[in-house]
Parts: C-alpha cells; structure tokens; sequence
C-alpha cells in the first residue's frame, strides 16, 4: 500500500469552469440512474486536469454534486496513486521503473531526472517540472519509458536512453516540440526494430478481406455434438 | 509457425490506418449482424468450441463464462464490463488492440454483449493510457455515427451502448471484483466470492468481466469457424495469441503468434534472440510479473500454453516474456517485483498487507547479501502463508515470483550471502553465536 496524504496547503475553494461542468453533465448520462457515484474518478481526474492537482475543497465539491459523503471521495482520491494530492510541476515526468523498465536501464533514467529536475516530488523554482518513479505504465516492449502529464495531455515518451531523455527535457524546458512514442529511429510503435518479421504480406490490407460472407462457418444445423 | 493471413490483429503496429474505414477494409464489422442472427446459443456455443481462453491471465474458458449468465433477463439488467486495466508488468498488448485495431474490440463488445443479453457495455481503461482512451472514444464516437452501435446497433435488431470508464493507477483494478467496485465509484478493493459477478457484478446485476483480447477476437472466431481457431496451438491451449517479449532480447515486440509455440522459437524469430545469444540467457518470466521464472534450462524447449508451463509450476498468464540474461541481478530483479506487489496491494487482508512489504524488504537484503541462509526457508514459508489466504489472487501473484526465485536461484543467494559474510569477520562471528 502506499501512503498518501493531502497537502497541508489547501485553496479556500473550487469551482469547476463552465467547460467542464458542461463536460460533468453529461458524463454522468453514462451511468444508470442514482449511481452517479461510478463518475467520481472520472471528476477528480477531470479536476486534477483543470487545478493540477486535486484540493479537499474540490473533493468536497465533487461530493456534494454526485450527493455522495465526502469520506467516500476522499478514500477514493487517496486510494488511487494517479491522484497528486499536492501540486506538481507543469511537466509532471512520471518514470517506471518496474522490473522490464529496469532491466532496460530505467536506473539510469532515474540519474537523469535527479540531475535535471533535482530529488524525486521536488517541484523545480520555476514550477515547471517535477518527477516521480512509478509502477509499471504497461509498455514494456519499448522499455525503459516515462509518461510526461500537463494540463494538455499526457504522452508516453518510449525507447529512452539518457541522453535521448536529457535532451527530451531540456526541449520540454524551452517549449519545443517533441516527438511523443518511441524515440527509436527503427520503430513505429511496438514492432521490432528493423523489418518486421509478421504482417508483410500485402494481401491483409488488398480488401480481400472485406468481401462478403458466403456461408456463416458450423451454420448449418447439425447433431449435437456426441450423437 | 502462424501465417500472416490467420492473424487477427492486423494492424498490430499502426502501420495502418486505424479509423472505420480502413477497419473495414481490414475485414472488421463484416457481416456482423449475420453472425448476430445466429442467436444466443450459436455464439456461445462457437466460443466453447473454438476453446478460446480468456487472455487475461487466469486461461478460464470464454464460453463457458458467458454461458453461466442467467438465461432470461430478470429484474436486473445483464451487463459487460471488458477489462482494459492492463497493468501486469510486462503487458503490453491491449493497449496496441485498444489504439491500433480498436473496431475489431468494438464489435468484440457489440457481439459478447448481445450473446449475453446485455444492452450496455462499460470498457474499464487504466488511467495511465490516456491516449488509448481518447483513440478508443474517438472510434466508438466513429461506430455511432456509422450506426454501428446505438438503437439497432449495426442492423442487428439490438440496441446496444457502449461506455469507456477509467481508473487513476490501480493494479488491482485488474481484478475483477475490484474493477466493480472501483466502477461504482469506490476504492478498488476485491469482493468476497460468491456471489460471483454473473449472479451478481456491477450495481448488483448479472455481469461478465473479460480481458480485451478475448472480446476481441470474438468476431473473428465467429466468421472463420471455431475449427480454425481451434487448429492451432495444442489440445486444450487453442489459438492464436498476442506475445508481448520484453527486457534482454535484441529486439524486444509485441507479436500475434500461435499458441504452443516454442518459447526459444519465439525469441529467436520474432525477437533476434537474446542479447549475446542463446547461451547468454540467464532466466525467463514467461507470463507477466506474476508467474514464477523459468532458468535457462527449462527454457531451452518449453512450449508457450498453460498446461506446459503449469507443468514446470509457472504459467502463461497474460504471455508476457521477460527475459533477463546473465547480466541480470536476479535478486534485484524479483526484488523489485515484490517492491510492486507492495506498491499495489490495496491492504484489505493482512497476509498480503503486511507479507508483500516483508517480502520485499527481506529480499532487498537478500540483494546485497545482508541476511542468513535461514532465512531462505523462512522467506520460502511465509511466501506460502500469503498463498491462498487472501480475497484475491495478488497475495498469490506476489507469492509465487518469490517462490520461483528460491526454486530455482537459491545457490545463487547463498552465494551472495557467504560472499557478505567472508568480507565482513564480526558479521559471521556475531551470525555464528
């Protein structure tokens, strides 16, 4: 288990934007009537995308829209660890380094993110980064891999090497752009690097794939099976 | 060795285009509302005997499971919920499914939900796949607006709605009594069993939870004939399977292969081999972080199924390989392991509360060296105490990883331990009274 407390430092209040109060309503549609808990996760998560993270006021805020006890949001917002209950930086470097990570050289990475960004959860002077070592991001054919989260979105950065996620940083640092996936120059995404060794054969793609069925295959009535 | 033109996942690597179009091309949403018209039976009936089972780690046989929803809809209405909580370390495949080939999941759902008489689906995504998520909605949005799904989803006659849901970064979500709790809006910690989720699942009512590649293949079984499913892999381990192969290979990938394939030819061939060769392979974790590791010897001719891999006490679980070469600090390695079983224990029962942070804390020792060969065995028994006395199957899956590493690794513990003793006199001596 992991232990996560709110930050000490709390806002007076939260409001959600009209955007996204627009976007509550109709996510609550998705659920059967008088089970809007089920959109608590989706609401904090929403939250911590509007504030960058999630605040006790917006925890009590979300309770009473979904007419749910506060208790039950705040078990849920400390329960689940992609939940920041305290600012991070605007580049929020979440790095794995579970066992496939590792032994592809995440320890490495982990050098990096302490030289560039300083310790792990520390929020650099600017407020523009911070980092943390994470469970497995399930990407494990493009080892080792860290996840950047903004307000914007959050990208997976695949294939790295230190001097590839140094200079990922440093790019990030100065408002270029970057290549979001694998940084290998031989993938596209999970395939081996170099020339793939399955679907090459140009028939799976000619649309002969497409064309009708004629017969629905074991159709046809027959005995049941042991007669 | 699989053929191209029996895969099913053909656009595995988004080298194509993955929007409804280009989907159908691919031979996704072909003539499914005649496979629909077959009924409720049919369908269930083709998914016992094509043999498929689930993809999500336990193998439990698909049809059997949709076969134990009631059989007439009662007060409460029937639901599925597709597990896309991929977290197992070393899994990575419904993620490419989910963003790459997400119409044949799509219409996975619509067919699994109509033969289980259930009008709405929830798609349970992990957190972190954020992108995943958007490009899944993104298609859904597609198949709605093509009428594919909604009131008389793709001129089936069913009316059918189709919901993704996501979690925050909970293992244990994959679970799927807490992936219903956690659906409900609650802390995902697992139910008691019974009652098992197809009496009562989500909100109380009748619900089938399956891992994304089994709905995903569905359709296909379906229009190529459960027989031709059932022709690959061995008796018992039918069909084809996405292998996601990472850590010390040449080429680490996610690739669709038959089931009972050799592991050495799955590396070889699709992976370049292991890094410095075959020779250099020091042990292999042939099914996610949760199965027991297999050394070099085991590995030279065992076949990729359950039953084979049962036999040697391991296990396929989601076909995730990782291999680890003679580089690899063992130790360290399953260390880390037991650092995520404590990282993601969600601290209901006190055997895995309290056992996963022992382990691993004993383990980190072990790492370096600073422990007695006594404790091996005491390692190895209180390993057994967290088996099978947990709700849930984590105690197990942190067990047995640990449990493997003593199997088949223990000389090289020792070794490390009397390595720390002979540079440490005061060390052995206090040790020895």
């Amino acid at each position: 288990m992991a232990s996560r407390r709110p930050a000490k430092d709390q806002p007076a209040s939260f409001d959600w934007t009209p955007e996204n109060q627009a976007w509550c309503e109709e996510q609550i549609k998705k659920y059967p009537e008088g089970r809007q808990a089920s959109c608590v996760i989706p609401f904090l998560w929403r939250g911590q995308k509007q504030e960058g993270w999630i605040s006790i006021p917006m925890m009590e805020a979300i309770a009473r829209q979904l007419e749910m006890p506060y208790i039950r949001v705040y078990e849920v917002a400390t329960f689940y660890t992609m939940f920041n209950l305290a600012p991070v930086g605007e580049f929020f470097v979440q790095l794995c380094g579970t066992t496939p990570c590792m032994l592809r050289g995440s320890s490495e990475l982990r050098e990096v993110c302490k030289k560039v960004i300083g310790a792990e959860g520390h929020v650099t002077e600017d407020g523009k980064f911070s980092w943390l070592e994470v469970e497995c991001l399930g990407a494990c054919c493009n080892a080792p891999m860290i996840q950047i989260s903004t307000k914007e979105g959050d990208h997976y950065y695949e294939d790295l090497t230190p001097e590839i996620l140094e200079d990922l940083l440093g790019k990030l640092a100065r408002g270029e752009q970057v290549k979001i996936g694998t940084q290998h120059p031989g993938r596209h995404t999970s395939d081996p690097e170099g020339d793939n060794t399955t679907l090459t054969d140009p028939a799976l793609y000619d649309g002969s794939r497409a064309q009708p069925l004629k017969e629905i295959p074991n159709s046809a009535p027959k005995e049941p099976a042991g007669q | 060795m699989l053929e191209d033109k029996d895969r099913i996942f053909t656009n595995l690597y988004g080298l194509q285009d993955w929007r409804l179009e280009e989907a159908k091309k691919r031979g996704a949403w072909n003539g499914t509302s005649d496979l629909i018209a077959m009924g409720q039976d049919w369908i269930i009936q083709q998914m016992k005997d094509s043999g498929l089972r689930g993809r999500g780690g336990a193998g439990f046989p698909t049809g059997l499971k949709w076969s134990f929803m009631p059989k007439e809809v009662g007060e409460r209405p029937h639901y599925l919920v597709v597990n896309a909580d991929e977290s197992e370390p070393g899994t990575c495949k419904d993620r490419e499914i989910m963003r790459h080939d997400p119409h044949l999941f799509i219409e996975g759902c619509l067919v699994a939900s109509f033969a289980m008489k259930a009008h709405v689906c929830y798609i349970y995504i992990r957190g972190e796949y954020v992108d995943e998520r958007n490009n899944l909605q993104a298609a859904i949005d597609e198949a709605y607006a093509a009428g594919l799904l909604g009131k008389n989803a793709a001129g089936s006659g069913w009316d059918f709605d189709l919901y993704v849901h996501h979690g925050a970064g909970a293992y244990i979500c994959g679970e799927e009594t807490a992936l219903l709790e956690s659906l409900e809006g609650k802390k995902g910690q697992p139910r008691l069993k019974p009652p098992f989720p197809a009496g009562a699942g989500v909100y109380g009512c009748p619900t089938t939870v399956n891992n994304v590649e089994s709905i995903a293949v569905a359709p296909t079984i379906l229009r190529r004939g459960a027989d031709w499913f059932r022709k690959f892999g061995r008796e018992n381990n039918h069909g084809t399977k996405v292998y996601c192969i990472s850590g010390h290979v040449n080429r680490p990938c996610n690739v669709e292969e038959a089931m009972s394939i050799p592991l050495k030819q799955l590396i070889d061939k699709h992976c370049g081999g292991v890094r410095g060769g075959w020779e250099n392979l020091k042990a292999v974790i042939p099914g996610g972080s949760s199965v027991p590791c297999l050394p070099k010897d085991i590995c030279d001719d065992v076949l990729m199924d359950f039953d084979a891999l049962r036999e040697h006490r391991s296990g396929l679980g989601t076909a995730a390989v990782i291999v680890m070469d003679q580089s690899t600090d063992i130790v360290r390695a399953i260390a880390r392991i037991s650092y995520f079983y404590k990282h993601e224990s969600c601290g209901q029962c006190t055997p895995c509360r309290e056992g996963t942070g022992w382990m691993w804390r004993v383990l980190e020792r072990m790492a370096i060296g600073d422990a007695t060969t006594a404790e091996i065995d005491k390692l190895l028994e209180v390993s057994t105490q967290i088996e099978g006395h947990t709700i849930c199957a984590l105690g197990d899956a942190a067990a047995w990883p640990v449990q493997g590493l003593i199997r088949h690794f223990r000389g090289e513990i020792e070794e490390r331990i009397n390595n720390y003793r002979s540079d440490r006199p005061h060390v052995a001596v206090a040790a020895a009274e």
